[in-house]
């Protein structure tokens, strides 16, 4: 083999390396600048940063109560994750979280209501797949709107989370609200108590922690199989690395990008449906957290990799646990959290898809010189 | 050389350990309140009334060495207040207090959890029957009901509007009280009801008054934190009058607000501290009252009230403190 | 329901909407200057947050309505800059950069709002100006020209947006760039330039959307002043075909179904206001599935530029 050929094959991999490295360190150095910035706020508000950033850590992490609760926030987050990871891999971008996490719970909380005399083995698992289901069509309505009519799925996804949130305002105010508040004249919104055999089992006594997130993980594994282990994870994966070749070979775009908008919504109902389920035992306004759009930076975190997403959430779920332990410790407004969390996803963002376009980039022209060669 | 070693090491544990524990232990371990609330402590309304009975209740008792204060604000999302309550009650907090309705079902799952800690919540009378738990409310239709009685002597167009969040809780019982109250005076005024569907949603809130002033309201009230909305649309108008409830809103148009139903928490705030002191840590209901003191009417000094106005306020006071004027929540 | 008919509360609908409307003009006429550039800035409602902020506070301590107004703009600007460096010059995603600007004006803004002022205040800001014999006119006069200087600004907006889109060089470059940048780069144009000016553009627009809010409609300052109105102005660029004469009738069909659903709650009219709060979003989707075969979008919307990939 000509030398020069040999070099340039070595320098492709030795490029791959390089890439992955970016993939991981880029959004980490991304996140540093910004808590850097969180840094001066702190400093402006005559908080000690070191004080509070090891309150930060040692909320998240310095106690059962805050490692369980990391690891509960964390669950969410990686569902959806898992879900961007597939529509993204796509190439399709899913902002549509929020209101598929709702239908999630939604349709959590209606069916084990409805069905309250069916046995544990039973009820959860149909409730999770009821969960997914109701997830997935919120999906599917900006997934089929897209293939057939063009129509940009960032505002369609963001639209269906409005309506979302109206709807279950609508039903935990009315149908679904719960019969004791009604009784008790408080009429909050909330749902009736799950039967208890659709109560995802705790894990951690005193905690929240529970088996949904052990099924998040396993999902997580699921996923990486399907993306890289089945024909239809190849082919939505071909159709966002390059969705002209993907034509050209055969692949029908539309429908591979409206299918990984559908399975996105799905993953995001199941977390809805976890939340519910395991978490909260009833349906109450304010179950997603913001968890549809802290998703996606998971996501981002994890290189876009299912199990990738795994530790990345894991982190983020630090991040907000640790950020309201740190309130709460040095009172501090949690809007400095806020708007600290949104200079990471801005710093994230910013660094770890240039690098990936620009190491993809460099791959497919390596790639190309190694034809020439040929 | 060897011990040299040992005293550096020991002294590099002792660092370590320092830095590892931020916060240093006080000398005389001070009496502990955190709360838990759904809008900022300067909401001009709910969280912030409970805010300044808590701070007053500290200055009285000596200040910060005496009564630890902390609180968590805007946590209007409950999972995330159930944490808050869970790891404010997990740190040893002698009383922990969930300020919100909607906090209650958090309440009954954490307060079995710490057995030692004294749990308030409110706006609600439901204590679960748990030992730990006391639950307080306060008779918003009273204040509501005085409200309405200075009203309907003050209108001109005979048109009162009432803008409103949501239809729960204490924003539901002061309006009904209002209405009553109204119809004492005369059964002729309309009174028109909005509820905007958001506690915070202050554009909303806004367009609602303006609403109402545009069909011939000329007194308004109403109720949460986003009234600020309704008081900024009287003051634009100029000459629509102002009720307000849950913190006196005087300031916010000194002109305009005749008169402000004001929570008093701080009464109750030093009977739970005094029987958790004495070994009771819950159980008990609360009711804010124009009786106990507990709600007040605060009369804005700014606004000169007719002398006959406020006989007939003082008078539907007294009528409610004794009991020959009920009303319906 | 008779009560709808008549005329004074259809006036009062008609006056709602108009004053309504302001905000979301201001700032989708603004975000159509981006997206026809090819940039999606999602992060409309946090600029708005944060310029509704600074204006607030300017007025509030110099009691001057124009340096507030001012202070909006200027700080639009800065946002948009920092959109512009994150989604242009790094070339980030931009749905997703959007969002974190967003999340970033939400807590900055109540962060600063906590820390320099604490407790809700009210500021006189921009008064309605009755403008003088069209204001006049019984019924119409107090429904179309007795507003504040900004609801003006907000539809005068409309015919200098238009005229600055189609019959400016500079308007052809922006659609250029938006259509096809790899053309407009070979024909010299320079694409980020033109995509920094119009994304900031469209940022101080958006400044004084938040503006409108604080100093003049509801004068005053609080949390999430702007409760998402920011995404829906967003949505109503698509809704009106990145036209400005489209993005009026998508704000006054919004407005005005908001302003319907208050008076009908005065009338005392039952409907629940959860589902009235729903119809503007439904209706929206609808809309882009109607339109969106008669208009096409910017060809190079959402699609960071680089030289040399096609």
């Amino acid at each position: 083999m000509p030398p020069e050929k040999d070099e340039k094959a070595v320098h492709a991999r030795r490029f791959d390396f390089s890439g992955l490295f970016f993939n991981a360190l880029l959004p980490l150095a991304g996140m540093l600048v910004a808590l850097l910035i969180g840094a001066i706020m702190l400093l402006i508000l005559k908080v000690n940063p070191l004080t509070a950033y090891a309150q930060m850590v040692n909320g998240a992490f310095g106690s059962v109560s805050g490692i369980t609760q990391t690891l509960v926030k964390a669950t969410p987050l990686l569902l959806v994750g898992l879900g961007i990871c597939i529509a993204f891999r796509a190439s399709v971008i899913n902002i549509g979280g929020e209101g598929q996490i709702i239908v999630g719970a939604l349709a959590a909380t209606w069916f084990p209501l409805t069905f309250r005399t069916w046995p544990g083995w039973l009820l959860i698992p149909s409730t999770l797949l009821v969960g997914f289901a109701a997830g997935a069509v919120w999906g599917f309505i900006p997934g089929i709107l897209k293939a057939r009519l063009k129509v940009n799925e960032i505002l369609t996804t963001v639209m269906m989370n409005a309506v979302g949130l109206q709807l279950m305002n609508l039903l935990v105010r009315s149908v679904l609200m719960d019969p004791a508040v009604i009784v008790s004249g408080t009429y909050l919104a909330q749902s009736e108590r799950l039967p208890e055999q659709a109560w995802l089992v705790r894990l951690v006594p005193k905690t929240l922690l529970n088996t949904g997130s052990l099924i998040a993980v396993a999902l997580a594994i699921v996923v990486y199989i399907f993306l890289w282990r089945t024909t239809i994870g190849y082919r939505i994966r071909a159709v966002g690395f390059n969705a002209e070749a993907a034509r050209f070979s055969g692949i029908n775009v539309p429908f591979n990008q409206a299918l990984s908008l559908t399975l996105a919504g799905g993953f995001a109902g199941i977390a809805g449906a976890i939340e519910v389920m395991g978490v909260q035992h009833r349906l109450l306004e304010g179950i997603t957290s913001g968890y549809g759009f802290s998703g996606i930076v998971a996501a981002l975190f994890g290189g876009l990799h299912p199990l990738g997403t795994i530790p990345a959430s894991i982190l983020f779920g630090a991040l907000l646990v640790g950020g309201d332990k740190m309130q709460r410790a040095v009172q501090v407004p949690n809007s400095l959290i806020d708007a600290i969390l949104g200079l990471v996803v801005l710093f994230v963002v910013g660094s770890a898809l240039w690098s990936r376009r620009w190491a993809a980039h460099r791959q497919m022209a390596a790639a190309k010189n190694q034809e020439e060669q040929a | 050389m060897f011990k040299r070693l040992i005293v550096v090491m020991v002294l590099l544990a002792l660092l370590v350990t320092a830095c590892a524990k931020p916060t240093p232990t006080a000398p005389v371990t001070p009496f502990r309140i955190a709360v838990v609330m759904p809008s900022a402590i300067t909401d001009m309304a709910f969280s912030q009334s409970m805010w300044n009975a808590l701070l007053a209740v500290q200055k009285e008792m000596g200040g910060e060495a005496v009564v630890e204060l902390k609180y968590s604000e805007n946590m209007f999302k409950v999972p995330d207040a159930a944490t808050a309550i869970r790891d404010y009650a997990s740190q040893g907090f002698d009383v922990v207090i969930a300020h919100g309705s909607q906090y209650g079902t958090s309440v009954q799952e954490i307060a079995p959890d710490f057995p030692a800690v004294t749990f308030a919540w409110g706006t609600d009378v439901n204590t679960f029957g748990m030992p730990n738990v006391y639950a307080y409310t306060a008779a918003a239709e009273e204040g509501g009901y005085v409200n309405g009685v200075l009203a309907a002597m003050l209108t001109k167009s005979k048109t009162i509007g009432v803008t409103g969040p949501v239809e729960v809780g204490d924003a539901k019982t002061y309006i009904d009280g209002f209405v009553q109250g109204v119809a004492a005076v005369d059964p002729t005024i309309t009174v028109s009801k909005t509820w905007t569907g958001s506690f915070s949603d202050v554009a909303l809130m806004t367009e609602a008054a303006k609403t109402h002033i545009a069909a011939g309201a000329d007194i308004l009230t109403g109720s949460s934190q986003s009234v600020v909305g309704s008081i900024g649309a009287a003051k634009d108008n100029g000459k629509v009058l102002w009720f307000g409830t849950q913190q006196d809103q005087a300031s916010l148009a000194p002109e305009l607000v005749v008169a402000s139903q004001v929570y008093d928490w701080t009464g109750m705030v030093k009977e739970i501290i005094a029987q958790r002191k004495a070994g009771t840590l819950g159980g008990k209901t609360y009711t804010l009252q124009l009786k106990n003191d507990g709600l007040k009417i605060s009369f804005n000094p700014a606004y000169t009230l007719a002398a006959d106005v406020k006989a007939a306020g003082d008078k539907a006071i007294k009528d409610i403190i004794a009991g020959t004027v009920t009303v319906t929540p | 329901m008779n009560d709808v008919f008549q005329l004074s509360v259809i006036a009062g609908i008609l006056t709602s909407a108009i004053r309504l409307a302001t905000p979301y003009l201001y700032a989708a006429i603004g975000e159509a200057f981006s997206q026809r550039s090819g940039v999606l800035n999602l992060g409309v409602d946090g600029i708005m947050l944060i310029s509704a902020y600074a204006s607030f506070y300017v007025v509030l301590h110099t009691n001057s309505i124009w340096l507030g107004l001012l202070a909006a703009i200027v700080v639009g600007l800065l946002m948009g800059l920092l959109m512009s460096f994150v989604s242009v010059t790094l070339k980030a995603e931009q749905g997703i950069s959007g969002i974190g600007l967003y999340m970033f004006g939400l807590g900055l803004s109540s962060l600063l709002f906590k820390i320099t002022i604490g407790t809700v205040k009210t500021v006189t800001g921009f008064q309605p100006v009755k403008i003088p014999l069209l204001g006049n006119i019984p019924v119409i006069g107090n429904i179309f020209f007795n507003h504040s200087l900004l609801v003006y600004g907000a539809f005068l907006l409309v015919p200098v947006a238009w005229w600055i889109m189609e019959k400016t060089t500079w308007g052809l470059r922006i659609k250029s760039v938006g259509q096809n940048p790899a053309a407009a780069d070979s024909l010299g144009v320079n694409v980020d330039r033109v995509r920094y000016v119009s994304v900031c553009i469209g940022a101080m627009l958006a400044g004084i959307a938040g503006a409108s809010l604080s100093i003049s409609l509801l004068n005053l300052f609080q949390d999430n002043l702007t409760a998402g109105q920011g995404f829906i102005a967003v949505a109503l660029v698509y809704f009106g075909g990145w036209k400005p004469v489209g993005i009026l009738w998508g704000a006054l069909l919004f407005s005005t179904v908001n302003a319907f659903q208050l008076w009908m709650q005065v009338l005392g009219v039952k409907i629940p206001s959860d589902v009235a709060i729903m119809l503007p979003y439904l209706l929206t989707i609808a809309a882009l599935a109607v339109t969106i075969n008669r208009v096409r979008q910017p060809a190079a919307l959402n699609k960071p530029f680089e030289r040399g990939e096609s």
